[in-house]
């Protein structure tokens, strides 16, 4: 019950603000509702308990197995609990909408309530769909409200994310075959106790994994197919990227550990190499690049697609210290990039310009945004006391461990060194940027600017508290989290899971 | 209890009383013949459910003929559907009509306009039927030829009279084609009814290259009802000369009859390879071409047109991957959304044009119409939650089932394609500026019907039960089963 209420509220908001319904009002109504849901499915959540909660199911097909089934696990609730906060952040932090502003907000809500429903979803069909109601609304987001070069960017990120989802249509239809015809179901339950009792052939798998590594990796911006996000996230007026950096991208790699990482360890396996190399094009290449970067949102862009790398390192690990980072920085990162993206957008509001040569020392005029934009910078680069760190520090961990066992360096360990070093490039870019906005000389005429606005208190605010209170308790969400990653590794306490030798993980 | 073929005798019957009453009834509103027809088509289409069982499919006589299987019977329903939303989007071009007929009064040609439709219905009940050779060649030319007098209707229009004579040209040249293929096939086995020529064939000591022959002599003729490539030449010109609802209804109509006619012939003939390795190269043409030509377009009914060209390709993987039910699926979703999209073109090109600029900024003008096109627009693109995507779904599934990865590869590559020049629309609608500001007046006969489209698009997005249950019956009885 609770849980469809998540997942509709935002849906039927979004119709009614269509329907001529007051937009703000019943926006922030509808998404304060939801995160309060949110908030009480998590304090109702039950801990130890492995399968899945709150589940709810429709019959759709009798013919296809197709059931329209919600329910939360761990890692499904804290994704959740990331889209309500995000959400509520987005739609607060909406200042005046110029024109359509019920569209607007029927955009932005339409995006919340896919991602809700792809993250609430059971079935993989509507995991998809869901996901995929997202897809007009970004479009019409950044085409009627965008700036700079915005008609380019909408088409790109479109057309991008429509190849992705196609490739994952593929490949989760795939998946749907691959198994025998007396479980053959869209459910992810059945298709896990499939997957565990070994009924997926091993060749099928390496297909598979291939087709949803592709998929889910344009969806979440895995090198080479990065190019749509920074252009799309500094086109895009400031609530669709916090909504879109923040919680639409994590549906990738919700996907991979929901489905790839659990289900086709043999496919991870095989494929283990190619991830490798991709996800260091991501943190090195990706953070070369955007050091180069001279215009803020487009710094912020590439260094969001920058820190999928180590999600993917954390996911490539295939261990429970490794994986339960992956998931943990998914939701940290989601939180430090909307609150990124929410002060690039005020501070372009207020001059009118993201070019770092033209900005410097904002800081004296605004001391909160600029205090705010630190915290969020520090938690990018994944400074203790922020839930980044101990999420960085997991992935290194798991990865690193992952080669523990052989006596030369693998793959892992090389990778992992390597992209260590992605702290530090991450680190120079973040404060390059901070010092270039809020520190240096001013020019004189912004010495009239106000500092954040009082209704863009709030939601700043409710972002940093999010942040702060899983950086210094992160144990209330890997108590949550670990025992469905858990149920992934029946016999993680025996060896690290996953990975194989050295020579498998090198041969194609 | 009645049987089958009564519900085509009485759409003749009903067209034959439209047009006495439109002969000698010269003082009333012509609009309420199309009312009336409506009306009368709404009662057989009730009526097709209260259906005697047909005799068995060993019948001889007139059921060699013809046949009332549920794949006849659902196509019955689906021409019956159809035309009775075509016969809404007539009412709503009436005026374009009267402007290009210039008639004694301000009315002629209206009626005559609005009876059409039924024999054309008519010919597409007995196309789902057909089962013999005979009569595919018979009903196909029913359809044909009322489609020669509504294609060319708005005569004082250069491009519609250029639309009628090249629909005229090429489609009596594919009926040559469909005459002498049937020749050769009858010579080779003696037999014009599909299910004998299926046994002959299976029975052995068949001349192979002769049937191949007469076979793709047959299927050049279909490929030009579907229109396929290499049979689309005649497509965009026609569907952008001919009046608007007519475009919609050759897109529909013709497609889907020319859908029905392919499956039941091809179930003999898929047993040889030869026959699918060619229609998978027809079908990687049609994708390709249908899609990358649609890339450029700036009229929205010549867009329309080469989508659908690029729709047929997306069917043919269907008739690829023996998916019969999959095809019907298809097919309902693509009338739905087709239907919805021409009508919303007809109401803002009575106003303004057809050209995509057209509809600059519709969302300030009508709201309603945009939405509604938003949805028609995501449908044909496959997005979910429209029937459209269920229907690429299902498309995709069976090209899986049967590994035919080159028809995959290229499917993806055009539907990334699919949504550009859907998007184009949409970007039209709500991105740019319009200069005109007054709204679009709707009826309220349009405005439900197309309340009724929109909901059966997202409902059979979300639940397409109802029509995967209708097809039980084709999906297990057409060519799937024969493998």
């Amino acid at each position: 019950m609770i849980l469809l209420f998540i997942v509709f509220c935002p849906l039927l908001a979004a119709l009614a603000i269509l329907a001529g319904a007051p937009a703000r009002r019943t926006a922030l109504a509808a998404s304060a509702f939801t995160l309060l849901a949110g908030v009480l499915a998590f304090l109702q959540f039950d801990q130890v308990h492995q399968g899945f909660s709150f589940v709810t199911t429709l019959p759709i097909s009798a013919e296809w197995r197709l059931n329209f089934t919600l329910g939360l696990d761990g890692l499904s609730l804290i994704m959740v609990l990331l889209t309500a906060i995000v959400t509520l952040a987005a739609i607060w932090f909406t200042g005046n909408v110029a024109r359509h502003e019920n569209a607007f907000y029927a955009c932005l809500l339409l995006i919340a309530a896919g991602a809700m429903g792809a993250f609430a979803s059971l079935d993989l069909f509507f995991l998809y769909a869901f996901h995929e109601l997202a897809l007009i609304p970004t479009f019409l987001l950044i085409g009627i409200w965008g700036s700079g070069d915005r008609y380019a960017a909408a088409w790109k990120v479109t057309i991008y994310l429509a190849i992705g989802s196609f490739i994952l249509l593929l490949g989760l239809i795939l998946l749907y075959r691959s198994v025998p015809e007396s479980v053959r179901s869209f459910d992810l339950r059945v298709l896990q106790a499939a997957a565990s009792a070994g009924q997926i052939p091993a060749d099928a798998q390496r297909q598979i994994y291939l087709l949803l590594l592709l998929g889910f990796g344009i969806l979440i911006s895995l090198f080479p197919f990065h190019t749509w996000a920074p252009e799309a996230y500094a086109s895009a007026p400031a609530p669709a990227a916090m909504l879109h950096a923040g919680v639409l991208k994590k549906f990738g790699l919700y996907g991979l550990l929901r489905i790839a990482v659990p289900m086709l360890p043999e496919g991870a396996r095989h494929w283990a190499w190619l991830l490798m190399a991709l996800l260091l094009g991501n943190i090195i290449y990706v953070g070369l690049a955007t050091i180069a970067q001279k215009r803020l949102d487009w710094i912020l862009g590439y260094s969001s697609v920058m820190h999928m790398g180590y999600v993917f390192l954390g996911l490539a690990s295939a261990n429970l210290i490794g994986i339960n980072g992956a998931a943990l920085l998914m939701f940290a990162h989601g939180l430090s990039i909307a609150l990124l993206f929410a002060i690039a957008g005020e501070v372009r509001e207020r001059t009118g310009t993201l070019v770092l040569s033209e900005l410097g020392g904002l800081g004296k005029v605004m001391p909160l945004a600029s205090f705010a934009f630190g915290l969020g910078a520090f938690a990018s680069i994944g400074l203790p006391g922020f839930a980044n760190f101990s999420a960085e520090a997991m992935i290194f961990f798991g990865a690193f461990r992952n080669g523990a066992d052989f006596d030369c360096f693998n793959i892992f360990q090389i990778a992992t060194v390597l992209a260590l070093w992605g702290v530090v490039i991450s680190a120079v870019y973040m404060l390059r940027a901070y010092r270039a906005t809020f520190m240096g000389t001013m020019p004189e005429k912004w010495i009239v600017l106000p500092d954040l606005r009082r209704h863009l208190r709030l939601p700043i605010g409710l972002l940093v508290a999010a942040l702060l209170w899983f950086g210094f308790f992160p144990q209330t969400f890997v108590r949550v989290l670990s025992p469905t990653i858990r149920g992934y590794f029946p016999d993680t306490t025996s060896h690290p899971a996953g990975s194989g030798t050295p020579a498998e993980n090198a041969s194609p | 209890m009645i049987g089958a073929p009564i519900l085509e005798i009485a759409v003749v019957v009903l067209g034959l009383v439209v047009l006495m009453v439109e002969a000698f009834a010269e003082r009333i509103d012509k609009r309420s013949l199309a009312i009336t027809a409506m009306i009368g088509l709404v009662t057989v289409l009730v009526a097709s459910f209260f259906l005697a069982p047909p005799p068995p499919a060993t019948a001889s006589g007139f059921w060699s003929f013809y046949s009332a299987d549920p794949l006849a019977l659902f196509f019955k329903r689906f021409s019956l559907t159809t035309t009775i939303l075509i016969l809404v989007l007539m009412i709503d071009f009436a005026p374009k009509v009267r402007q290009s007929i210039h008639g004694a009064t301000h009315q002629s040609g209206l009626g005559e306009f609005f009876a059409l439709p039924l024999f054309t219905c008519a010919g597409l009940m007995w196309m789902a039927s057909a089962v013999d050779f005979v009569m595919i060649f018979v009903s196909l030319e029913v359809v044909t030829m009322s489609f020669y007098v509504l294609v060319a209707f708005t005569r004082r229009n250069p491009a519609s009279l250029e639309a009628g004579v090249k629909y005229l040209i090429l489609s009596a040249l594919s009926t040559g084609f469909l005459v002498y293929g049937i020749t050769w096939i009858f010579g080779v086995t003696g037999q014009t009814n599909l299910a004998r020529i299926a046994a002959v064939m299976r029975a052995g000591g068949v001349e192979q290259a002769p049937l191949l022959f007469g076979m793709a002599l047959v299927l050049v003729a279909l490929g030009f009802k579907i229109a396929a490539v290499p049979f689309q030449i005649w497509v965009p010109d026609v569907y952008q000369g001919a009046p608007t609802p007519v475009t919609a209804y050759l897109s529909v109509g013709s497609k889907a009859a020319g859908f029905v006619v392919l499956l039941r012939v091809l179930e003999p003939f898929f047993m040889l390879p030869q026959m699918q390795r060619l229609l998978v190269g027809v079908a990687v043409l049609t994708l390709i071409y249908g899609n990358f030509a649609a890339l450029p377009q700036t009229n929205l009914k010549r867009l329309l047109a080469y989508s659908s060209i690029a729709h047929a390709g997306y069917l043919l993987i269907g008739v690829v991957s023996f998916a019969g039910g999959a095809v019907a699926f298809y097919l309902v979703s693509y009338l739905l959304m087709t239907i919805l999209s021409f009508a919303v073109l007809i109401l803002v090109a009575n106003q303004t044009g057809d050209e995509i600029e057209d509809f600059n900024g519709l969302a300030q003008r009508a709201p309603f119409l945009s939405f509604a096109m938003l949805v028609a627009m995501a449908s044909l693109a496959g997005i979910p939650f429209t029937a459209g995507f269920l229907g690429k779904f299902f498309i995709f599934d069976a090209a899986i089932r049967q590994h035919q990865t080159v028809l995959i590869v290229v499917g993806v590559i055009t539907v990334a394609c699919g949504f550009y020049y859907y998007l184009k629309v949409v970007r039209a609608m709500y991105w740019e500026e319009s200069t005109r500001r007054e709204s679009i007046p709707i009826s309220g006969l349009s405005r439900t019907t197309m309340i009724a489209l929109l909901a059966a698009i997202i409902i059979l997005g979300v639940y397409p039960q109802p029509i995967l249950s209708a097809l039980r019956g084709p999906a297990s009885e057409s060519i799937s089963a024969t493998r």
